[in-house]
């Protein structure tokens, strides 16, 4: 049986996404992506840099917002996560609510930055570990941001992938569609089509996720715990709380 | 007012909350500085029909302002609580329509501030284009670029701020204040028409004749008057001087999540300490 957590293998999933990315940013509320970020740095040796907005630890620290946002249009920001309240099947995201808009049945915070940094980095994977109808509908109710764009509109960015508490969707931009690349383990194909209401390609063999291998759940545990144990504590209390406590 | 003025200080953040009008536009920065003390004074004096800019987002302060109803419309790029859930009163007031909500993203407020501190009337940015967040704002134009080809590109109006309002370190007896690493603190004071700054404690020297102190300085120019406000962030952090209050943040998560209860935080918080400087 595992001798992993649910999270630590979501958190070396994303990892190995992110090797070809030289800078890496996290936004709020994301021990998750962060704990990956900083695993695919450890793993390059710590040439990558991790940005992790509103960490207050060097070396992590921003120099703001401007500046994040003026790094992400000067094409110097790789890879960023996105996540939604919901998201569709064409990778539109809606952070904003339910309803008919402006007086939605459900609110909630509002787009942040993803009506912009969707559009610039290159590498966006949008991460949503709940993986239920009720978060991946078949049209959002509020685009706080498209997943693809029409030609002539200036896109360098875009979904890269969909990484849920069940499953890895790949995203291919040219059709505007998901493609189901592995299962968790644990779990199956009609476990994952049960839980999305959206549409989404699926090959006649998908791959289970390969779990973490022994090196580099020392890693995790031993270097990317203490670390992020400093903006994200309850989070890793409660995954390692030998290591972080 | 200018910066050899001596009368920039303030005796106290009651008074710095009576220099902001009824119905301004109002630009609050969302983090590293937020200033709850002179929150807590506009609810106090009663303030009505603000038009908040949060810079770029915004937490507890909105959230406040918008529950004890000061506020009339709302311009952001997101109100939360953060670790502690949605903001409640924000959420609360704009389902029941009670504010008038006007979404962005956070470029967009920073872009928005920066053609007014450039006194123009627009900026541009990437992105945006088929989002909701677009077709919701009647304000947001796009055009094509005039320097390419077949290239749209929307347009922002400036933000001109009535007043910006931030916490910072210290300020000096000139009006300059120390903003520490909060850059884009000195983004709202240009572009807005007045600034005023609460501060932990006013120094004896001038802050822009010490070189390292000075890049990291709002000139006095820029500010219209100043209170000290010892912890006047709190319950939000000030960095290298306090930490968030875990227990007083969630305490106002829970008590907000209803009107009531909201009410009653209130009365226990804000409306006793009438009269006091923080």
């Amino acid at each position: 049986m595992a001798d992993h957590t649910h999270e630590e293998l979501l958190i070396a999933t994303i990892a190995g996404m992110l090797e070809p990315a030289r800078h890496i940013a996290v936004g709020v509320l994301s021990p998750i992506p962060g704990s990956a970020a900083l695993l695919a740095r450890a793993r390059s040796g710590d040439t990558k840099k991790v940005s992790i907005i509103g960490c207050l630890e060097e070396p992590y620290r921003t120099d703001g917002g401007v500046d994040l946002f003026d790094c992400a249009a000067q094409g110097r920001i790789d890879a960023f996560f996105l996540s939604g309240g919901q998201i569709d099947g064409q990778a539109n995201i809606n952070l904003t609510g339910i309803g008919d808009y402006p007086r939605q049945d459900v609110r909630w915070s509002g787009a942040f930055g993803s009506a912009y940094l969707y559009f610039l980095v290159p590498r966006v994977i949008l991460f949503r570990e709940d993986h239920s109808r009720r978060v991946f509908v078949p049209r959002v109710d509020f685009i706080s941001a498209p997943g693809t764009s029409a030609s002539n509109v200036y896109r360098p960015g875009g979904p890269h992938a969909l990484v849920t508490g069940l499953c890895v969707f790949l995203f291919d931009r040219t059709r505007g569609r998901f493609r189901l690349a592995s299962v968790h383990p644990g779990h199956s194909v009609e476990e994952v089509r049960d839980e999305t209401g959206f549409d989404f390609d699926c090959p006649a063999q998908v791959p289970a996720t390969t779990p973490p291998d022994a090196a580099t759940l020392a890693l995790v545990r031993e270097r990317i715990a203490p670390v992020i144990a400093g903006p994200y504590p309850a989070f890793a209390h409660r995954v390692w709380p030998a290591t972080a406590a | 007012m200018t910066s050899s003025s001596t009368n920039v200080i303030l005796d106290s953040v009651d008074a710095l909350a009576a220099c902001i009008s009824d119905g301004a536009k109002l630009a609050l920065f969302k983090d590293c500085g937020v200033p709850m003390a002179l929150g807590r004074a506009l609810v106090r004096r009663g303030a009505r029909n603000l038009h908040l800019v949060t810079v770029p987002t915004g937490g507890m302060l909105p959230d406040l302002l918008i529950g004890a109803g000061c506020v009339s419309t709302v311009e952001t790029a997101g109100v939360t609580l953060g670790e502690f859930g949605l903001a409640p009163r924000f959420v609360d007031a704009v389902k029941r329509g009670a504010v008038t909500i006007r979404d962005a993203t956070c470029p967009a407020i920073y872009a928005g501030l920066q053609a007014a501190e450039k006194g123009i009337p627009f900026m541009p940015l990437r992105g945006l284009i088929g989002s909701d967040v677009l077709a919701s704002r009647d304000d947001f134009k796009v055009i094509d670029n005039p320097f390419g080809d077949d290239d749209p590109i929307v347009c922002l109006p400036a933000i001109r701020p009535d007043c910006a309002i931030f916490h910072a370190p210290m300020a000096d007896c000139a009006g300059n204040v120390y903003i520490a690493r909060q850059a884009e603190m000195k983004i709202l004071a240009h572009a807005a028409r007045e600034t005023f700054v609460t501060v932990e404690r006013v120094v004896d020297f001038n802050l822009l004749e010490d070189a390292t102190l000075a890049p990291a300085t709002l000139n006095g120019f820029y500010v219209n008057g100043i209170a000290v406000a010892p912890q006047g962030a709190a319950p939000l952090n000030l960095p290298g001087h306090y930490d968030y209050d875990t227990t007083a943040l969630r305490a106002y998560a829970e008590a907000a999540a209803t009107t009531d209860g909201f009410a009653a935080w209130l009365a226990d918080n804000v409306l006793v300490r009438a009269g006091a400087a923080a």
